[in-house]
Parts: structure tokens; sequence; C-alpha cells
């Protein structure tokens, strides 16, 4: 019952972003300023998580392939499909929660619980529009960017620490990247970015947006902000999976 | 002017605000007074909309406000300049940004006349040379006077300040009131202060409603303050010793 209360102002919440909204130059503005603080926030993070997952999974792979009968070059093949289709939309999106929706989830309910919010609505401006709007808008924009940034990355990582560790030579790597290759894949790995940074950004925002308290229950905020944007992005991600399963 | 009528709300089935009547003058400094948890800030919400009443009407000017629509409601809040409790100035916006904000989203004017309404506004409220400040770099008081040129900043026909002084040292507090009292003359505003402290009671209370329990059970000025026959408020004016000394003094 709480639950279905929750979700229905979840719902009530995403459709106030789109009543009394300002002039789209604000919003323009305040979303690219997003779009910049986002990519500064998590992109060193994303490069170097995806780079290690990539070194991660490539020695994983190798250390389980015992039979001599399988080629060298499926290591980088599997490793391609993990990261394309797993590694770097849910596992990134996992650490943008963290990153990114919490610190939209602290600074929303501080601007709550300082009034600053109050503020907003007194002088005629619809709140959850102008703060919450910019930031899902610049989560879907910058998060496809950071997915495709953390594939990059991680198949970079496999392929410098195959190399580096003999496990297997860069010509074989870069044929196994290749080898069975359907483009496919990176639409759907698109189609999950652009999912979970709606998720994310908008679960946060709701969850910043409607603190009440003080400091603890920003915190609190913040903590039921990550949590609920994790547990709504790996059921989103079972559910898209189910559909390229069905593809 | 502001007329309310009969304004109730309850929190959780506790009656915090019950049927409350009145009005509030243009071009005087109305004041809403009464002891910490008297339901003065909740009343003053409730005008504003922040907080939406169980019961009653508000009227901006003889337009309803309560049963306004979407667009009638922003219009009459664009006419609002409010002062909060903590200043709830933008932590990310430097002084300058804070104030020029209202203009930055409600009107279409220049980056050259704003500024220019900006520094006039900052001048007017005693700060210079503060503009590139952040709110966390300057004091208490001057978080107050930045959030008085804000709200002055839209030329507002409203002006609503919640314990304008609290937290602040006598010297300033008086000043701050002065400001109020001299803005709410210059711009003849509709002002509403919502306070409990006797200093601004007795220096600006132009208009005065006194709440007790939620009820509104004493209205008058600061001449008359002095020698109603309301127990509850001769005991919350009479608590403080100095208004005692003045009452002895008589």
């Amino acid at each position: 019952m709480q639950f279905m209360k929750e979700f229905g102002r979840y719902v009530t919440f995403l459709g106030l972003l789109f009543v009394r909204r300002e002039t789209l130059k604000t919003y323009y503005k305040l979303t690219v300023d997003e779009c910049i603080l986002i990519g500064i926030q998590s992109a060193t993070l994303v490069a170097v998580v995806a780079a290690f997952m990539g070194a991660v999974t490539t020695v994983q792979t190798a250390y389980n392939m015992v039979s001599p009968l399988i080629p060298k070059y499926i290591i980088s093949q599997v490793v391609r499909e993990m990261t394309i289709l797993e590694l770097a939309p849910t596992i990134i999106a996992i650490i943008y929660a963290g990153k990114v929706g919490s610190s939209m989830a602290g600074g929303l309910g501080s601007m709550r619980i300082t009034e600053q919010i109050d503020a907003l609505e007194v002088m005629g401006i619809n709140s959850a529009s102008y703060l919450a709007l910019p930031k899902i808008l610049a989560s879907i924009l910058m998060y496809p960017l950071l997915v495709i940034l953390a594939g990059f990355c991680s198949l970079l990582g496999g392929y410098v620490v195959g190399g580096l560790a003999g496990i297997i030579t860069p010509a074989d790597y870069t044929y196994g990247l290749r080898f069975f290759f359907d483009s496919y894949s990176i639409t759907f790995a698109l189609i999950k970015a652009f999912v979970f940074a709606f998720l994310i950004s908008s679960i946060s925002s709701f969850k910043g947006y409607f603190t009440t308290g003080g400091a603890l229950e920003v915190g609190i905020a913040t903590t039921s902000a990550v949590t609920t944007s994790i547990i709504a992005v790996l059921l989103s991600d079972y559910f898209l999976a189910q559909l390229l399963y069905l593809r | 002017m502001i007329k309310i009528k009969n304004i109730s709300k309850s929190f959780d089935g506790k009656e915090v605000i019950k049927d409350i009547s009145g009005e509030f003058d243009q071009g005087k400094t109305n004041l809403i007074i009464g002891a910490s948890g008297t339901g003065k800030s909740v009343l003053l919400k409730c005008i504003v909309g922040l907080i939406v009443a169980d019961t009653g009407k508000v009227f901006y000017d003889f337009r309803n406000f309560t049963e306004a629509d979407k667009d009638m409601k922003t219009q009459i809040r664009r006419e609002i300049g409010m002062l909060f409790q903590g200043g709830a100035l933008f932590d990310s916006k430097t002084v300058e940004q804070n104030v020029m904000f209202p203009l930055d989203v409600l009107t279409e004017m220049k980056q050259e006349e704003k500024l220019d309404r900006v520094n006039f506004c900052l001048q007017r409220v005693g700060l210079e040379n503060i503009n590139k400040k952040m709110p966390s770099e300057i004091s208490g008081g001057m978080k107050k006077r930045v959030g008085i040129a804000r709200s002055i900043v839209n030329k507002p026909n409203y002006l609503f300040c919640d314990e304008p002084n609290s937290g602040l040292d006598p010297q300033t507090a008086i000043k701050i009131d002065d400001l109020i009292m001299e803005i709410t003359h210059e711009l003849n505003t509709t002002t509403i202060v919502v306070t409990h402290d006797m200093n601004s009671v007795m220096g600006i209370g132009e208009k005065i409603m006194f709440l007790f329990n939620g009820m509104n059970l004493w209205e008058g000025s600061s001449k008359d303050i002095m020698d109603s026959e309301v127990s509850e408020l001769q005991n919350f004016v009479f608590s403080n010793k100095v208004m005692l000394n003045l009452k002895s003094q008589k």
C-alpha cells in the first residue's frame, strides 16, 4: 500500500515537471549547466571503473577458459558482449546512481530544508519543473555518452591487460572484438542507457524534492534515492533483457 | 490589502490554526505575533499558498487567491516578495545572481537594466561591494539584507517576512526592522511580518494580530498593546523584562 502511494506521488511529480514551465531559454541554460556538472562529476570515475572492469573481465574469462580447443579471440568476444550489454550500461548505472543520483537528492533535499524551494514557489516558479527537469534532461543526454565512454575504456582496459599479461595477443583481441558483432547490441545498450538515466535522475530528484525535516532526513533521502534507483535499474534491466531476448 | 477569512489548518488531526480572519493594510507593516508554536508561520504560509489551508479564503486586493486557477495564482505570486527565516538564498549563486534571479526568470529586462536594479536594491539595503560573494561567505545579518534585496527587486505589491530578525544581534535586528518599515512605506506594499520579538512589535507594529493557541485573540497597534486587557497578550508582552520596566515606569 505504501509502495503504491509512493509510486502515485512519483507519477504526480513527473506530471508536475511539464506544467507551468518557464521559457525554453531558461531550461536550455540550466540543462547545459547540469550536463557540464554531470560530465565533470562522473567522467573520470566512469573511465577508471570501466577500464578495470574490462581488465578484470579479460583475466577472469581467460582463467575460466581451460579448454585448448577454444580460440583465444573468444576472450575478447566475451568481454565485448559483457561490456556492451551489461557492464557499461548497468554497472555504470549503479555507480552513476551513487555519484550523481545522491548528489541530486542531497542538493534538492538541502534546498527543501533551507526553504530555497519555497522561495522559488513564492516567486511563482514551478520549482519541481525548474529544478528537476534540467537534471533529468541532462542525465538523459549525458548518461548515454558516459556509457559509450565506459564501453570504450572497458574494451581498452581488456586490450591493455590482455597484452601485458600475455593472456591474448592484440591481434586476437581485436579479431575477437569484431567476431560475429551485431550492431544491435550498441542500440540496445543505448536504449538501456536512456531508460536508466531517466529512472536514476527522476527517482533521485523525487526523493530529494520531497525531503522533510532537517539534515538527518536529507541523509535518509539521499540513501533512499540511491537504493531505490538501483532497484529500479535492476528491475528495468531484467525487463529490457526479456525484450532483447524476444527479438 | 490582504484579507483572510476563516483560515484553519490541522496537521495529523491537531488543529494548528483555528478559524482566523483578518485584514492586512496596504502601506503598513502588519505584524503577526505570538509565542513559539502558536501557528504564526503556518498562517503566513497559508496566506502565500505554501501550505494549503483546510478551510478559509485568502484575498489579495479582492482577488480570491484560494480559488484562483494556476495562472492567476502564478500572477499573484509574481507580485509577492518574501523574506524567509534563514534568508533562503540559493547556495550555488553569488549575492548578485541571487538578487537578480527573479528578474532573470520573470522579466525580459536587459542585462544592464537588471544589473542597475540589483545594485540599486543592494545599496538600498546597505550592502555594497559584495556582489560576487557567495552566501556562505557573508554574515547572518547580511544574508537577511540580501534576502530583502531579492524580495524587493521585482517591486512587489506584497511583502512577507518570516521572523526577519531571528538569530541576529539586537542592533542588526533593529536595522532590519527599520529597513522593512521604510521599504513598506516607499513601495506602498502590504507587508506582513511574523515575529515574536517585542522590539519589533513596538518598533514597527503599525497593525498587529496576536495569535494564541492558533486563534486570533487580539488586533490593534503597538500603541494599544500596553493597554490591552487580554491576559494572554499581557503575559506574552510582559514576559519581556524591558517591557515590564516600561510598564512600571508608566
